[in-house]
């Protein structure tokens, strides 16, 4: 069996394209989309992530930072269809809080394909 | 968002041409512009919103505009920009990966059918021709790179000649110092100008001192991004 890392990537990491793919596939899908930001944020507007109904995900909003939470939330999108718009800011009070390290802010629109 | 118009949008992608997302962030609705349609959730658009979106299509990135009393958010998403790689060889099967990894468009040339082979470059657009007859065919434009690996002037110096004919925004030449000298050589007299000649990097990469084919590939694609973003650094 070839080893996974060897195998070549057939195509330009696009996560739009991975996301047509996951429909294709019949998973249910939602894209998360950066549109706006202010101060010091990692992705710039426009980066997407796509999670499918079970929380597997690929892309980023953040560093790493909100995107546990914007999977979650996905999860009500899917179910509901009703798209949601997240906002995260900075946050240190309580390290295990949902902010963006760097001291910005962000918001994220989140919406299911149909 | 419709399916309709994801598949639009990833079509556009994959031909080439430049998209405009538009999204009302109060409605929710959602619009797509290309260079040769507009489509969208429904027929009640208003013109104001179709002439900015269209307008959007020449700038990357994204904005907001007031149309009526909705803002919207414009995306531009324009064609990944592009590797035409020449010679199916070692380095090139470290580069050609890694290339499609950080979300550059890859095409392979290579005549040799044994190197350019299906197993060694699994999924990947291959083109059997050579470089003479295959690179017109690229529209070589600014968001394209030309990389010429063979070490074999009958495939690399139509590649790279096609390339200086170009607007490609980087060109490279595997080869030692004595190699491009000669090089630089042929093509004066074939009537290149220096200024023409000089765009060609070679030896090829950012000199990071690696010697392995994946190690010499880092370098290729590390320069290639500096050529992209920070053309002056050159």
């Amino acid at each position: 069996m070839t080893d996974p890392a060897l195998i070549t990537p057939r195509r330009p990491a696009d996560v739009l394209s991975l996301a047509l793919d996951w429909v294709y596939a019949g998973r249910k899908v939602a894209i998360a989309t950066v549109v706006e930001t202010s101060g010091s944020s990692p992705r710039p507007v426009g980066s997407n992530l796509v999670v499918d109904g079970d929380g597997n995900f690929e892309g980023s909003v953040s560093g790493g930072c909100v995107e546990s939470a914007v999977v979650g939330a996905a999860q009500d999108v899917i179910a509901s269809g009703a798209p949601a718009l997240l906002e995260f800011g900075y946050s240190d009070a309580d390290a295990w809080a949902v902010g963006l390290a760097c001291g910005g802010r962000i918001h994220v629109y989140l919406e299911r394909i149909e | 968002m419709k399916r309709e118009l994801l598949e639009t949008l990833v079509a556009a992608r994959e031909h080439r041409e430049p998209v405009v997302l538009a999204r009302g962030l109060a409605s929710g609705r959602q619009f797509i512009a290309t260079l040769r349609e507009f489509a969208g959730d429904d027929d009640d658009v208003d013109p104001a919103l179709r002439d900015a979106a269209r307008a959007a299509l020449d700038c990357e990135g994204a904005r907001s505009v007031t149309v009526g009393a909705e803002a919207w958010l414009l995306q531009t998403l324009v064609e990944p920009a592009r590797i035409v790689v020449v010679g199916a060889v070692h380095i090139a099967q470290a580069l050609v990966p890694m290339a499609l990894r950080t979300g550059y468009a890859v095409v392979l040339i290579d005549p040799r059918t044994a190197f350019a082979s299906e197993e060694r470059f699994p999924g990947i657009r291959i083109d059997h021709r050579w470089p003479g007859e295959a690179m017109p065919d690229l529209a070589l434009d600014p968001q394209t790179a030309v990389v010429a690996l063979s070490h074999d002037p009958k495939i690399d110096d139509p590649a790279l000649e096609a390339a200086m004919d170009s607007d490609a925004f980087y060109i490279g030449a595997l080869g030692s110092r004595g190699n491009q000298a000669k090089r630089r050589e042929r093509y004066a007299a074939r009537g290149y100008t220096d200024a023409q000649i000089d765009r060609i990097h070679g030896p090829i990469g950012l000199p990071l001192g690696g010697r392995s084919p994946a190690e010499i590939a880092v370098a290729t694609l590390a320069e290639i991004i500096q050529a992209r973003y920070r053309p002056r650094d050159q």
